[in-house]
């Protein structure tokens, strides 16, 4: 591989992404899978970059999840999205940062789609005013909640307190960065690096410390792909990608795996379970699987914030491992322990938790 | 009037049609930027369809030239019309005043880093077809260390591809593939190779033929699919993805060596000399000539005239009958303006 041909390619899809004042929307599904990992988002952007972030309670579902279902025709998708922008104008704010990776590729196709049949925009703009009496606005500035954190790595890996770096043997952790495939594949100018060599992880796994892992299977998707799982009888389908995932990427011995999507996280480390149920098989050493996290819980974890605060409790494979690795201490006691001490239950243990 | 025509690039098609004029008994200037004449074809190996050297061809056509000035490592620096003349300045200083231009600008290979997918200058056994030529021409590539024993080629890398900009055939890419195809299993005879087409446009004299020749005598195997991607394993060998449309499967290929067959567009150097005419330009790239059946070698602007690749993908020999073409539309020219 030669490392200076993708500088080259990420040097060509840069974008200037601005500095503060941000109108934060969250992911229906992140809430539900890894609720502390916008927690975390918001606090680090606001209590350790001072920045300014807003958030609404008005905001809803991008309608994302059911477009790509086809379950709600596009007109009505891009009326619930004319309703954010509106909010986020109606607190004053022109820069719109969405947690989810379905959302921001929803919002990339409905801005661009309107740039390109300005008389569907009016139309939309009617609607609105039909439907929820709101001021129509477009955002000046859309990024993913992804993209500021990777403006903000290297002023993150000034304030670390722990490197992706295996503290024992003083080696880089090796790191399978995952990109959502709605972040850059339908428009490759909208991410860091492009639709091929995303560096919008890789420059983060580079700024705190850890080594990069290309592998064959690096672009296929997660094994989410909406229509693979949402429609029962096609799960298998689901499984079977994650599986050729992790078969693909198994020689190259990662320590753990980053995401940027909502479906990702999820199912990268769930199906790791079922597969070890049903073949008995996992991937990472001595039986473990391989650790999957948010890029914000990895952020959380650079910066030193408690594991148990940042929801890693709630991960089907065990990342202590990779906590021992890093030299980050943990209160085994306190694993299942929520917020004022509440018990929060114990999964029964699967194969590839080991714990 | 003065009868000094001045052909811009000294590729196969400002070679010929130079040595045309001068025969004619016009005062030819040929002017070419870069250190040698040739253009590709001095870069090249061997021709389709029969394997002629291309060394052996260019030293002809430079032979032929004999008496015609010509300025290496030159450009032109400023073009201008006048009343009955253009006035050329060359950047090494010197000043022309010419009745007739010729632009025989030729063509740039597609850029096949654009085509990302397929990882040209990220994956280290990824080549392009000028890649391959020169390795047969000179026997050195670093990137060819040892015998591979699996060898693809991609077809139409940046041509008949909304998506790289370019909805175009680029028209020697298939015969030049099948061409590399059987020169590569001669290189290496225990290598497979494979070619990913979508379909195989061998429209020449005797270009059916070889690709008959490939799969019988050779044993090249054809796959009518575009390549998805290609990337790398643990090992350094590609892992190419396509799809194969007569079986209807996508499949999974490992290779040793994948060549890209990077397709044809208007050379860069070209289109800046004719904006500095104001030139038209199709939405292909390709500059615009008067008509596309009777006045080919004409452009919108009297005295300035087009042959070769600038307008449009060509074969050699279509290149060399163009130059020829232009030569005699030059004559006509003068003729015509005594």
């Amino acid at each position: 591989m030669i490392y200076e041909g993708k500088q080259k390619i990420w040097s060509d899809y840069q974008k200037d992404i601005p500095d503060d004042h941000y109108f934060y929307v969250r992911s229906c599904i992140r809430q539900s899978f890894f609720p502390a990992s916008e927690q975390t988002f918001l606090d680090i952007t606001r209590n350790r970059l001072h920045k300014d972030f807003f958030e609404s309670e008005h905001h809803t579902t991008c309608g994302g999840i059911a477009y790509h279902s086809d379950a709600i025709p596009q007109e009505t998708a891009m009326t619930i999205i004319a309703r954010q922008f509106a909010l986020m104008h109606k607190y004053g704010y022109e820069n719109y940062v969405c947690s989810c990776i379905t959302s921001f590729g929803l919002y990339t196709e409905t801005l661009e789609t309107w740039r390109e049949f300005p008389e569907l925009e009016a139309r939309i703009k009617e609607k609105l005013w039909e439907s929820c009496k709101l001021e129509f606005a477009k955002p000046k500035y859309l990024a993913h909640a992804s993209d500021i954190i990777y403006k903000f790595r290297n002023q993150i890996a000034q304030q670390a307190k722990f490197k992706l770096i295996n503290k024992k043997t003083g080696e880089p952790l090796r790191v399978v960065e995952h990109i959502g495939c709605h972040y850059a594949k339908m428009f490759p100018s909208k991410g860091f690096g492009g639709a091929e060599y995303p560096y919008v992880l890789a420059g983060m796994i580079e700024a705190w410390g850890g080594e990069v892992i290309d592998y064959p299977e690096r672009r296929h998707c997660c094994g989410f792909g909406f229509r693979q799982y949402l429609v029962q009888s096609n799960r298998g389908y689901s499984l079977s990608n994650t599986h050729k995932k992790f078969e693909s990427m198994e020689p190259y011995k990662p320590d753990m795996i980053i995401t940027n999507c909502p479906g990702c996280p999820y199912f990268l480390d769930r199906w790791q379970y079922v597969i070890s149920e049903m073949e008995g098989k996992t991937y990472g050493k001595d039986g473990h699987g391989i650790p999957v996290f948010t890029y914000e819980e990895v952020a959380g974890l650079v910066l030193g914030y408690d594991p148990w605060d940042l929801g890693l409790q709630v991960h089907q494979v065990s990342v202590e491992p990779l906590l021992d690795k890093m030299g980050i201490p943990y209160d085994p006691s306190k694993k299942y322990k929520g917020i004022n001490g509440k018990d929060l239950g114990r999964p029964e243990l699967p194969t590839c938790a080991c714990l | 009037m003065n009868n000094n025509v001045i052909i811009i690039g000294g590729g196969p098609c400002g070679l010929e049609a130079s040595a045309q004029l001068h025969q004619m008994g016009y005062n030819v200037i040929l002017v070419e930027r870069e250190p040698q004449l040739g253009g590709h074809l001095a870069k090249w190996d061997r021709l389709f369809p029969e394997g002629i050297k291309a060394k052996e061809v260019l030293d002809q056509l430079i032979a032929n030239i004999n008496g015609v000035k010509y300025f290496l490592n030159t450009e032109v620096k400023s073009i201008n019309q006048l009343d009955k003349e253009y006035n050329v300045i060359l950047s090494n200083g010197i000043t022309i005043l010419a009745t007739a231009v010729l632009m025989a600008s030729g063509f740039d290979l597609f850029p096949a880093e654009k085509k990302e997918e397929y990882g040209y200058g990220i994956y280290d056994k990824v080549i392009t077809n000028a890649d391959l030529e020169n390795y047969f021409n000179t026997g050195k590539d670093r990137r060819i260390t040892a015998a591979p024993k699996r060898i693809g080629f991609v077809h139409c890398v940046g041509s008949r591809d909304e998506k790289a900009g370019n909805r175009y055939c680029s028209k020697v890419c298939c015969a030049t593939a099948v061409k590399q195809a059987c020169e590569a299993k001669e290189a290496f005879p225990d290598a497979e190779v494979f070619c990913f087409y979508m379909d195989l446009r061998m429209f020449g004299r005797g270009y059916e033929d070889l690709y008959l020749r490939a799969q019988k005598e050779y044993g090249v195997r054809f796959i009518r699919g575009r390549v998805s991607e290609v990337a790398e394993d643990i090992n350094s060998q590609l892992i190419v993805k396509a799809e194969d449309t007569l079986s209807g499967k996508p499949i999974k290929v490992t290779l040793d060596l994948l060549v890209l067959m990077a397709g044809m567009t208007n050379c860069q150097a070209g289109v800046k000399v004719a904006n500095m005419l104001s030139l038209k330009k199709d939405d292909d790239g390709f500059f615009t000539c008067k008509d596309s059946i009777l006045h080919l070698q004409q452009s919108d602007k009297k005295g300035i005239f087009y042959a070769g690749a600038c307008t449009g993908p060509k074969t050699l020999p279509d290149t060399l009958h163009e130059a020829r073409a232009a030569a005699i539309a030059i004559h006509n020219y003068f003729k015509e303006r005594k």
